[in-house]
């Protein structure tokens, strides 16, 4: 085998997309800090209690490490979503409402590993649509989800200022 | 939303030499697939030279290749260089000073900023899979739901 190819099936190989566990949480709070600069451990205890332990069959709190040092797996990143049934008047389907890859590590594969496990899950759950919401000026996750194939939806998102 | 026939054409040509990275490709070649003219099509690719989205080469069997990043250029970034992405601004004229030319104004930026956070987050790679997925007749959002006639540079 190549080098170049060896060394991309060896990161594949220590690349693994798994259910949270309770140990996750103290990285997972830790990454979202260092991202939103915003540390929120109360919401991230909620958000475990809610998708990491209950109503597991439509409800998916995923997280990638990296094994390449099996005895000290590191944290990459981590994708929430559930299905969701009628909202808006649409047929039951997956929604991802979080996804966050630790920066140093982004460009390998983390985020597309986690959304095709999500993707994975959402269709043994019977859906066959996934959707998710993105800030417009968001540019890194607008080009991932557009190079994942994402494209626009049929609803258009409205707001008002309550004054 | 409609592009300029000039931007579209400067999207096709930087698809197909994407699509075909260290390869070259005549204007002759890129516009008879497209039913356009050399002369257009020049004029085309020397603005895209000057941004430096493509190369010429020299010599026979001359022509362009693909100089940017496939993976990190957007249609934004070509859809640029032929038009003007603020299209929304005032053109000084008096109904822009009245509330019902600023109200119409912002209805309209509503719509360009749309149109610029498509174009800006859609890379050329990202075209070229879309594109396969039309040539493989799942293009989801295709009218014909057919991919088109191939022209002599369809893969
Ligand atoms: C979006 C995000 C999850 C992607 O994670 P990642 O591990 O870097 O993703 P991947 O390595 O799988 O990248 C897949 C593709 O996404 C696209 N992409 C990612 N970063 C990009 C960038 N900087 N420019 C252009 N395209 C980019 C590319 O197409 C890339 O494929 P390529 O490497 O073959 O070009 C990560 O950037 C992130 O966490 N961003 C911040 C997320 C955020 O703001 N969250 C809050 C809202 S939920």
């Amino acid at each position: 085998m190549p080098t170049a190819t060896k060394a991309r099936a060896a990161k594949a190989d220590a690349l693994r997309v798994r259910r949270v566990r309770a140990s996750d949480m103290a990285n997972v709070i830790a990454l979202d800090a260092h991202v939103t600069k915003l540390p929120k451990p109360d919401y991230w205890d909620d958000v475990f209690r809610r998708y990491g332990k209950q109503r597991l069959h439509e409800r998916f709190f995923l997280v990638a490490e990296n094994r390449a040092d099996r005895t000290k797996p590191r944290l990459l990143g981590f994708i929430i979503g559930e299905v969701r049934v009628w909202e808006f008047g649409s047929t039951p389907c997956g929604w991802v409402f979080a996804l966050s890859v630790d920066p140093e590590m982004r460009l390998h594969g983390a985020g597309n590993a986690l959304l095709e496990a999500m993707s994975a899950e959402f269709k043994k759950a019977g859906v066959s649509k996934m959707r998710t919401m993105v800030a417009r000026d968001a540019r890194l996750p607008l080009l991932f989800f557009r190079s994942e194939g994402m494209m626009a939806g049929p609803y258009i998102q409205l707001e008002k200022d309550l004054d | 939303m409609r592009l300029q026939i000039s931007t579209q054409l400067a999207i096709f040509a930087v698809l197909e030499l994407a699509a075909r990275e260290g390869q070259q490709l005549s204007v002759a070649d890129i516009g008879e697939k497209y039913g356009v003219s050399s002369h257009h099509l020049a004029k085309v690719m020397h603005v895209m030279g000057r941004a430096g989205l493509v190369r010429s080469v020299r010599g026979a069997g001359g022509g362009y290749q693909f100089a940017g990043n496939a993976r990190r250029t957007t249609l934004l970034d070509v859809v640029q260089l032929f038009e003007d992405a603020n299209s929304v601004e005032q053109d000084g004229g008096a109904a822009d000073a009245t509330p019902e030319g600023q109200a119409l104004r912002q209805v309209l930026s509503e719509i360009d900023d749309i149109a610029r956070a498509t174009l800006g987050s859609i890379t050329i790679a990202t075209m070229r899979k879309l594109v396969d997925r039309h040539a493989t007749g799942n293009g989801r959002q295709s009218k014909a739901g057919r991919p088109r006639q191939r022209g002599s540079l369809a893969p």
